[in-house]
Parts: C-alpha cells; structure tokens; sequence
C-alpha cells in the first residue's frame, strides 16, 4: 500500500465557515487522481475514523477535471472555540497524509 | 453599461480584503478598462469570533483608508458606484460606521462630493427572537435548532444581505454603498443582476473573484476585472502580467468552500459543476455553463458572544527525561494546579477551565483522534487559563506559575527549571468569544432585516473645513 503523502502533488486544508473543514488532494495526472479517489484511506468511513467525526457527515467530492478529490466535514472542533488550536484548520491536512492508497 | 459595450457589465476586484492593498499600477490599469461599477469584500468570519463579539476590524485603520482613498478617487473620475460589503470585519453597526468615518475623513481631504449609503444588517436579539417564534429559524449542519438563550448569549448577531439592499441603494442615487454584513459574492453581483445581466454569469462571476488576485497565477499582485455578458462571464488580472489560466480560475472554486459545484446565496442556488473554463488568450479566461436557480429567500445569521475572559502562560520542555514520560508528567502537574486552584484559590471546579496544549508534541492534534507516538526534542506548553473575569483568570494563571516553572518528574528529585520564554510569565488575552449562530431566517422582502442611512459629503459640508 502507498500513502496519499507519495501519491498527491499537494494537500491543503481550510476552514470553510466556521464550523466546517475542508480538505483538497491535488493530483499529477489521471491515473494517481483514479488512485486516490478509490483510496481505501479515504473513504468516509476512514476519514471519520481519522478525524473523530460521523461518517455521514464526511462528504467527497471527486473532480476529474481539475484531478482533484475534495474532502469535507463538520470541524470536530469549531473555530475560536476553547479548544480550537487551529483557527483557519490549515494544518488539519497533515493526518490525512498517512491514509492508505492502493499500489499502482 | 459601458458606453461603447452596453452588452457587457464590468466589474473591478481590486482585492480579496478592502485593507489588504492592490498595486497602483495594476489598479490605474483597471480603471483605464471602463469599470462599471467598483466592489470589494471588507470582511469575513475568517478570522474567528473575536471581531464580531467584540465588533472591532482586524484590519487597521491606515490600511483600510488607503486602500477606500484608492477606490473612492478611482470611482470619482469614472463616475461609477462604489461597493464595500461587511465593513469593519464582522460587518456589525459599528463596522459600518467606522468605514463611513473614514470615508467621511478622505472625502474632505480630497474636497469630494459623494451621496453615500449606509446599510445596516445588524439585528436586535428581540427581534430575532420574534422570528424564532414565527417558526422562520432553521439551523444548518451541524447546528442545533436555535433557542432563546442562545441568542441572549450572544454579544452581536448579522444576518448576511444578499444583492437587494446594494442594488436599492444604487437605484436611489448611491455613488458609494457601505454595507454591513453582506455574502461576499452579493458585494460583486450587485451592479450586473440589477441591470438585467444573467444571474449565472453575475454569482459565479463574483464567487471567482471575491478573493480577488487568488484566481491568478500571482496572488499577490491585484485584483482582477470581469466581464459579464449574456452567455457567460471572462475575468483578467489587473496587472498586465499577471494571469489568469483554466486552471487557477476554475481551481478557486475549491478555496473556502465544503461544496466546489453548489453555491447558496440569499434567493439563489448556483450549480457550477457544468461550467467551462476556456483560455481566451495567455492571461483572460472565459466561463460559460453555470447554471441559476431561484429559491426561496433565506439570510444566514452569524452571532458571536462572550464566555469569560483568557490569561496564558508558555514553557518550555527540552528534558529527554520529561519528554520520555510526558503524559505522566502533565497528568501529575494537572492534578497538583487542580488542587491548588480550588484548595487555596477557591475556586469551584466549574469556575474555571484549565487546558493545556503541547507543542511540538499533539497540540495540533484534532480531537477524538487516534493519538501519535512521539518523543520530540522539546515542547512548548501552553496553559491556557479561562475564568469569569480577567482578573480571576490572571490571578488563576500566577498561582500555577512556581509549579509549571519547577514540576518535577519524580517527587524526589532537585527541583528542576523550565523555560519561560519572558517576563512577566502570564499574558492575559481578554475576553473569550465562542461564534453562537450557524442558522438562516427566512423573509418574505429581501430588505425586511436591513436599515439604510444616507450621508451627504461634500467640500465645506457641515463636519467643518476641507
């Protein structure tokens, strides 16, 4: 198995509001996008997992155009909170990078 | 319209932030392109819930009026309206009327005559609390359903304005409209939806460029200009050599948004997921196929209100030892300043809050997930105190200071130093806001929560000398 580290050309996260994050995969080409949106790491039952959200609330949305694969859920966390130690969530990325992609 | 292109509507960006600048020459470069109208973005929730509980700007005020000095000499010799939405940061009464100082301010400075709006979406705890009754409240995910004290928590509540209000004030003769809260992409939309242009092209047009030069190749070179037509909109950077491709213009669609292909606006619904984005030369690109949907009209609230008040205290770790059995170590430190607080402060276990963050270690760990396995060559703890007032806080903070100084790992050991970065050891932070508010209220009349004000400004007017 890879990890999406060695797969993506480059991850961001950002807060999208307030109380959601979102996470953007950036790919070379079409084969490591295909990869990555079938990534058994990335799936939301994983992302919830890795996160400490709900499944249900992790929505994907796979852009074959741009080979991008947007992920997006509810901050576990809400911006200024008490606890919040990543206002804009930039660095929330960083966990997804170990998430498991098939060999190509 | 334009006089020698009636077909088209322009729109000048001049950055994602009024504050944040846009070069001179890319700005005089816009302007020699026939703008009809000039827009741009004041604010945000980007910055968490300190500005709007407070309702001060997080961009100063010589920023803020160099770059309105800018805009409002630019609109001037053009003779074309002026909008800057969510004034002072949070876009709260105050916001507005600060912006309106400073515009005041320039406007004698430069001996210009301006007839300019004041719109206002503040809104009284009462009043919300008259359309929670009426059943008009509904939360978004992940919100609850909203309740009365809830809104009594909060400090100030917005409700973000669509187009209606700017257009209204333009139709009545505004050459400049300093709107509260208003949706980033309604500030640019305004001008080409009133005048008959497709509401398609106009809301995707101002979701590309409400971050202004971000949909460029150089970020940080200006804003851009757009073009709308009947069959879809082009968008180029001010600055002659910056640009915009496909790719980065398309790509923006992603930044800040949980959903890259539906976009929620007061009235509307954009479906861009079938656009084309095409190169019309090496920096213009055009973008046609967006789609447009009227729905019924909603305004998303925003409130933020004050939960106490923070002090903070840092130290250092670079002690293999410590580090080796950090976990140990904290759990220990916790419960010797837990007993301390309520043993010798006094304090009831629900009169304060004590967190600690470790940096270099999981301070950036999310939580609820699975912790790493880590021994890092040092940490940074962050103790962050939170009481009712600041000086219970600061007093709460200078009692753990001797302990996270001096806590050993075992009991019987010399006592130890850490490492306070200065003097005094505790900061205080002032009051702590939470964002309360993460509901629409639905309206019948898209002005129902808005009030507009009218400010006459002219050389030698009644605020005294030019």
């Amino acid at each position: 198995m890879a990890r999406l580290e060695d797969v993506a050309r480059y991850v961001r996260s950002k807060t999208a509001g307030p109380f959601w994050v979102t996470i953007d995969v950036f790919c070379d080409d079409d084969a490591s996008f295909s990869r990555v949106v079938r990534a058994p790491g990335l799936t939301p039952a994983a992302v919830a997992r890795l996160y400490g959200v709900s499944a249900d609330s992790v929505k994907l949305f796979p852009d074959p155009t741009l080979r991008v694969l947007k992920v997006s859920f509810p901050r576990p966390v809400i911006q200024g909170s008490a606890a919040d130690a990543d206002s804009h969530a930039g660095q929330y990325f960083v966990r997804l990078l170990d998430a498991l992609v098939a060999p190509d | 319209m334009s006089i020698d292109r009636p077909d088209v509507c322009r729109v000048l960006v001049p950055s994602g932030a009024l504050g944040s600048g846009c070069p001179e020459a890319a700005f005089q470069r816009g302007l020699s392109l026939r703008p009809d109208a000039l827009a741009v973005d004041a604010g945000s929730t980007d910055s968490g819930p300190h500005y709007l509980g407070a309702g001060i700007s997080k961009m100063t005020r010589k920023a803020t009026k160099r770059d309105l000095r800018q805009l409002m000499l630019g609109r001037a010799a053009l003779g074309v309206p002026l909008i800057v939405g969510s004034c002072g940061t949070s876009g709260t009464d105050s916001g507005v009327d600060w912006m309106a100082d400073i515009c005041a301010e320039i406007a004698r400075e430069e001996g210009l005559t301006v007839k300019v709006a004041l719109i206002y979406s503040e809104q009284s705890a009462d009043r919300l609390a008259q359309h929670l009754a009426a059943g008009a409240v509904t939360p978004l995910p992940p919100a609850a359903e909203l309740t009365i004290e809830t809104i009594a928590a909060c400090d100030h509540i917005v409700a973000l304005m669509g187009y209606e209000p700017l257009a209204a004030a333009i139709r009545e003769g505004a050459d400049i409209v300093l709107a509260g809260r208003t949706t980033d992409t309604a500030v640019i939309a305004a001008v080409p939806v009133m005048r008959g242009f497709p509401p398609a092209a106009a809301w995707h047009a101002a979701k590309i460029s409400e971050c202004g030069g971000l949909c460029t190749t150089h970020t940080r070179q200006g804003g851009v200009m757009l073009f709308i037509d009947a069959d879809g909109f082009e968008v180029e950077p001010l600055h002659a050599e910056n640009s915009c491709t496909p790719f980065t213009v398309s790509a923006h669609m992603l930044y800040e948004n949980s959903d890259p292909f539906t976009l929620k606006e007061p009235g509307v619904k954009l479906d861009v997921e079938g656009a084309e984005y095409a190169a019309v030369d090496a920096r213009r690109v055009r973008v046609t196929g967006s789609r447009f949907e009227a729905t019924p009209y909603t305004m998303k609230l925003e409130g933020s209100g004050g939960v106490g008040y923070r002090t903070m205290v840092f130290s250092a770790i670079a002690d293999r030892k410590v580090l080796k059995a950090f976990d140990a170590w904290l759990e220990g430190l916790k419960a010797r300043l837990h007993a301390g607080v309520t043993g010798v402060l006094g304090y009831a276990a629900g009169d304060y809050d004590l967190q600690f963050r470790a940096y270099g270690r999981d301070a950036l760990k999310p939580s609820g997930a699975p912790g790493l396995d880590q021994v890092p060559s040092e940490v940074g703890l962050m103790t962050l105190v939170r009481a009712k007032t600041q000086a219970e806080a600061t007093e709460i903070a200078k009692f753990c200071n001797p302990t996270l100084l001096h806590f050993p790992l075992n009991p019987e050991d010399p006592m130890p130093s850490f490492a306070f970065p200065f003097s005094p050891a505790e900061v205080e932070l002032g009051r702590f806001y939470e964002f309360k508010l993460n509901h629409v209220v639905a309206i019948d009349d898209p002005l129902a929560l808005c009030r507009t004000e009218w400010l006459e400004l002219q050389p030698g007017g009644q605020d005294g000398a030019a």
